[in-house]
Order: C-alpha cells, then sequence, then structure tokens
C-alpha cells in the first residue's frame, strides 16, 4: 500500500506552442494532503488536469495507482476514473440537473445499485457536505457559491474516491465560509482515508489542510515536502506572500 | 489493489472480511447480495473486525440487511461504528415529497397560462423597444450605430451565398416542373407570369424568412441566452448600459434592415434560375422572358414582396430576442428556447403569410 497514488515522471506539456510544464516530476503518496502553489499561469490547472487525463503529456508519463491513464484503455481508463474524485473550480454541475440528480448520475452510471441505495448513499453524501436533504430538489443555479462547492464536492465523493483531486476549493468563498469548508474537507479526509491534491492560492487553507506543499515554477517542481520544510527552505514563492505581509 | 469482500458463518457468528468498499463490491455484488438475502443471518452475531475497509455504499448495504436496526451482537472498530451510524442516521423513506398527480385543469391551465406568459413577455420586448426608439429620437447619438450595422452583416451580408444558392436552385426546379405541365396545355409562354408572381411575391420572401429563422433567429437566441447563462446581461446593465437598447434593438433593426434586401437578392437568383431553365428546356430566350416579366409582374408585386421582408425580419428578430432572454441559466433551457425561437418564428412567418395573402388578394395580380 506504500506504493504512490500519483507518479509523475519526467512530465512536458505544451499547449499552442507553448511550454506549461518542461520534465516535472512529482510523487504523491496515499494519504498525503498535498498543496500544489505556484504563480498565476505556473500550471497548477494544468498539472491536475494532466492527472485526470483530461489532457495528453507531450513528453513523460503520468501513473494513477501505478497505471498509465492514456495506455489503460477503455475499460481501464473508466476504472481507472471511478476512484478518482475531481472537484472543478466552477463546480461544474450538470445545469440541467437537480442537484439530487446531479450527486446521484455517477452512481447510476454505475447500473448496479437500485434507487433506494442511491437515494440513501445520496442523501448521505448531502448530510456530509453539511447540505439538507430538501437541497436537493434545487437547481445549480439557485444555490448560493458556497453550496455548489458543497453540492460538488458531494459528488466528487459519490464513488468513494480514493484520490480527490480539488482545483481552488476555497477561491470565491468568504473567509467564514473557507474555514468551515476546510475544516469539512480536512475531516472527510481523516474519515475516509483519502489523498488529496488541491490546486489553491489562499494560505489559509494550505495552513489548515495540507500535510505537504509542492511549488511549481518554471515548469518544474520548485519545492516539494512538509510546509514548514519548503517555507524554511526559503522558496521564492512563500518569500513573496511573506513580502506582501501575510504570516506564515 | 482490493481485497474481494467475504462473507462467511463461522461458529454461529457472521464473520464479513475483504474490503467492503463500493469498488470492491462491484464486480461481485450478485453473490454478497445472494448471500445477505439469507433472512437467518439477522439473529447472528456479526463480526467486522476483518473487514480491511469499509465505505458508505457497503455501510448502507449492511444497514438494508438489517432492516434498519443494529443487529443483537456486533463486533466493529470505532470507525466502522461511526460509518454505520451516520447511514443509521438517515431517514429510511424516502423523505423528498412525491409530485401529486396533474389534474386535466392543469393540463389544460399550464399551457394556457404558458403562452399568455410568452404573450406578455413578447409584448414588454416590443414595447421597450418602442421605448428604446423614442429614447434614441431624442438622443441621436447613443444610436448603437456599430452593433446594427454588425447585425446586418452577420444576418445580411454573410447570408448571401447560401440564400441565393437555394433560391436558384428553388428557381431552377419550379421552372423546369412548370415548363412539363404548361407545354402539355399549350400554355408555354404563361411559364413567365407564373415565375414572376410566385417568386417575387410569395417564395422569395417565405424562402429566405426559413433560412433566416434557421440561420440568424437561433443564433441570436442562443447569443442572449449564453449572455444570460454566463451573467454578461447584468453585467452590462451593471455598467450603465441597457441591454435592450445594446443588445436587442440592434438585432431587430439589424434584421428587419436586412431581409428584405435578402428577398431581393434571393428572388432575382430564383427568376435567375428559372430564366436558366426555360431557356434550355423551352428554349425562351433571356430577352425575351425579361420583356415578358415587365409586363406580367405588375411593380405591386415587389412592394409585396419587400414589405413582406421587412414584417418577417421584424418577427424573426422579435422571436429570437423574447426567447433568448427567457433562457434560464442551464444548459436544457438553453436548448428548448432555441429550438421555440426557431419553430414559433418559422410558424408566425406562414401565419403572417397567409394574412398577407388575404390582405392583399386585389393587389398586384394581373385579371385575365
Amino acid at each position: 500500500m506504500s506504493a504512490a497514488v500519483v507518479e509523475i515522471t519526467g512530465l512536458c506539456t505544451a499547449i499552442a506552442g507553448r511550454d506549461i510544464h518542461r520534465g516535472l516530476d512529482l510523487s504523491i503518496g496515499r494519504g498525503q494532503i498535498l498543496g500544489l502553489v505556484g504563480g498565476s499561469g505556473s500550471g497548477k490547472t494544468t498539472l491536475l488536469r494532466q492527472i485526470i487525463g483530461l489532457m495528453e503529456p507531450t513528453a513523460g508519463s503520468v501513473r494513477l495507482f501505478g497505471e498509465d491513464l492514456h495506455r489503460a484503455g477503455r475499460v481501464g481508463q473508466r476504472e481507472l476514473r471511478q476512484r478518482v474524485g475531481v472537484l472543478f473550480q466552477g463546480g461544474a454541475l450538470f445545469s440541467a440537473l437537480t442537484v439530487f440528480d446531479n450527486i446521484a448520475f455517477p452512481l447510476r452510471e454505475l447500473r448496479a445499485l437500485d434507487e433506494d441505495w442511491i437515494r440513501r448513499l445520496v442523501e448521505l453524501k448531502l448530510a456530509m457536505v453539511e447540505l439538507e436533504v430538501h437541497h436537493g430538489t434545487l437547481m445549480p443555479a439557485e444555490l448560493s457559491g458556497g453550496m455548489v462547492k458543497r453540492a460538488a464536492l458531494a459528488r466528487s465523493l459519490a464513488l468513494e474516491p480514493e484520490l480527490l483531486l480539488l482545483d481552488e476549493p476555497t477561491a470565491g468563498l468568504d473567509p467564514k465560509r473557507s474555514a468551515s469548508f476546510v475544516r469539512l474537507l480536512g475531516q472527510l479526509q481523516r474519515e475516509l482515508g483519502l489523498t488529496v491534491v488541491m490546486v489553491t492560492h489562499d494560505l489559509e487553507t494550505l495552513k489548515g489542510l495540507a500535510t505537504h506543499v509542492a511549488v511549481l515554477a518554471d515548469g518544474r517542481i520548485a519545492a516539494a515536502g512538509t510546509l514548514d520544510d519548503v517555507v524554511a527552505a526559503g522558496n521564492a514563492y512563500f518569500d513573496n506572500l511573506a513580502g506582501n505581509g501575510e504570516a506564515l | 489493489m482490493n481485497a474481494e469482500p467475504r462473507l462467511q458463518v463461522e461458529s454461529g457468528a457472521v464473520v464479513l472480511s475483504g474490503d467492503w468498499t463500493l469498488a470492491a463490491l462491484l464486480p461481485v455484488m450478485a453473490r454478497v447480495r445472494m448471500n445477505l438475502k439469507d433472512g437467518n443471518l439477522l439473529r447472528l452475531p456479526w463480526d467486522l473486525s476483518a473487514v480491511g475497509r469499509l465505505d458508505s455504499a457497503a455501510a448502507v448495504l449492511l444497514w438494508r440487511t438489517w432492516q434498519g436496526r443494529w443487529p443483537a451482537q456486533i463486533k466493529a472498530s470505532a470507525t466502522q461504528r461511526r460509518i454505520l451510524e451516520r447511514v443509521a442516521a438517515m431517514p429510511s423513506a424516502p423523505s423528498m415529497a412525491v409530485g401529486r398527480p396533474v389534474t386535466p385543469v392543469e393540463q389544460l391551465g399550464r399551457p394556457v397560462l404558458g403562452l399568455l406568459d410568452n404573450l406578455h413577455g413578447m409584448v414588454t420586448v416590443l414595447g421597450q423597444i418602442l421605448i428604446d426608439l423614442a429614447h434614441l429620437v431624442r438622443h441621436p447619438s447613443e444610436i448603437p450605430w456599430k452593433e446594427i450595422t454588425a447585425n446586418i452583416y452577420k444576418a445580411g451580408a454573410t447570408g448571401l451565398p447560401v440564400t441565393g444558392l437555394v433560391g436558384f436552385l428553388i428557381g431552377v426546379t419550379l421552372s423546369y416542373l412548370s415548363a412539363l405541365q404548361l407545354r402539355s396545355v399549350g400554355a408555354d409562354l404563361l411559364i413567365v407570369d407564373l415565375l414572376g408572381i410566385s417568386i417575387i411575391r410569395e417564395l422569395g420572401p417565405v424562402l429566405v424568412a426559413v433560412l433566416v429563422a434557421g440561420r440568424s433567429g437561433s443564433a441570436m437566441t442562443a447569443q442572449i441566452g449564453v449572455m444570460r447563462v454566463t451573467e454578461e446581461i447584468d453585467a452590462l446593465t451593471a455598467m450603465g448600459v441597457s441591454r435592450s437598447l445594446r443588445v436587442v434593438l440592434p438585432k431587430i433593426l439589424g434584421l428587419t434592415a436586412a431581409m428584405p434586401l435578402l428577398v431581393l437578392w434571393a428572388s432575382v437568383m430564383a427568376l435567375l434560375g428559372g430564366m436558366l431553365s426555360a431557356w434550355i428546356q423551352l428554349d425562351f430566350s433571356v430577352v425575351y422572358f425579361i420583356e415578358r416579366l415587365q409586363r406580367a409582374v405588375p411593380v405591386a408585386n415587389l412592394l409585396i414582396g419587400l414589405g413582406k421582408g421587412v414584417a418577417f425580419g421584424l418577427v424573426i428578430a422579435w422571436v429570437a430576442c423574447h426567447f433568448g432572454l427567457r433562457v434560464r441559466p442551464n444548459t436544457e433551457s438553453l436548448s428548448t428556447n432555441t429550438t421555440r425561437s426557431v419553430v414559433t418564428s418559422i410558424t408566425l412567418v406562414i401565419l403572417l403569410d397567409a394574412l398577407f395573402a388575404i390582405a392583399t388578394k386585389e393587389i398586384g395580380v394581373p385579371q385575365l
């Protein structure tokens, strides 16, 4: 079980002739909560998309649970992806479905569970992310920003994933909501034993949640390790933050 | 990876082992459910201590097997208990209210109310346009020339190839088929009258209207709809830019201006096609065709055709903007409203065409 959940070696990505990643290496172990940080446009979200396999590497490889997603074939790909939950930046809830149907969607896709089972699971997920059962009848457009994040988190947890990818989980939330969302994520991670990779700009989220951080710069991982180690080693990204008056 | 979930009855106790997770359960679902069906299991003590991982999907499965009660005796770790307790805390019956059946009165009333609501919306759009126009008369500097001309270009100029091609082909077809009939009764000469009146007065405007409704009407609805989904409309209003003045009005004015021009263009192309076909089939010279056209088709027909163009353009853009503004922020609503926009505008155009036919039945038709 000690094998890395995500193993990235020599990853190069080029979008429209622009190099985003230049030989990036990163290994994420089971149970880690890795905060992915870096300046705007440093390729954090692109790296997340590479992990999910939404993009194909120009060179190098990304291995999920020890397998290369792009070589896994159709069935293998689906099985791998069912072990990964993704929380997209804008929530990416299906706008034509209610919250309930959004969360039930991946469960129904399995074609193995009956409706009663699905209903119980959906209500359970709603309770997990601290939404009320009656919120399930709402359409995504009727939700507030924080509720969209929660509903999207519930959907990403629907299949009991082993790896959870979060893109800016607290962006757009006020500090209080953001703090409670961080608490919620931490609690869920402890209970479910998830491995979490999150892209974030928010220092509070990082301090409150991450066990490890990786700093992206110039298309490579400039520094990686526990938050304290990285800060102690003196990293340009964190020095900048500190220079802006944000206490670490 | 995942250890297979197992269930054994050992020395009078139910012993679970392996990983009880959704991923592990899926491949062996049928067997596990079969095993769990045994009613005798309920009365036995349960031992979960050998279970590797337990997730909420499996917890729901167990809880249902236990029929919503804790078994008399259970051996489980604190974590497992917490997971099971969370399932236990959920209501077991569907808590969402089931919609009551729809009565016939409602079945009839909903569409009627929907229709009234649509009419109300359309009148509102038109009223707003009139208010905007009145405003523009007093403040001519605010006329959105750029947007209006952009719409004329988008709906008109870029529509020239397709309307021209379709018009030409329809002209050829109509002329070819009519020529066969007319020749059999020896009325070859009347082909010019037939083509002239039918194309200029009727076919040109309707043909272009159907094409434009599918081409520009749908695009307008989708554009306004997406602007609503992405809150761009709200952003405009927040900047103090009137959405009706900047988004709706230029579309309606633009299409109203472009449509008669398209109608003229398509009619010309259709007549060209008809002329070509008549020349090949009936050996009509082009000069003769044009000369006869002047005598056979009074100018009133051209005016009626262009008038229809103006009216159809107005209706298409009006309907398109109305449905665009009705889009609610989800993908389903966007597609429904785009479809409705095209269907409604084509229906209205045909309806309007019938009214035109009745109103102008005395005008421009040569009396024999």
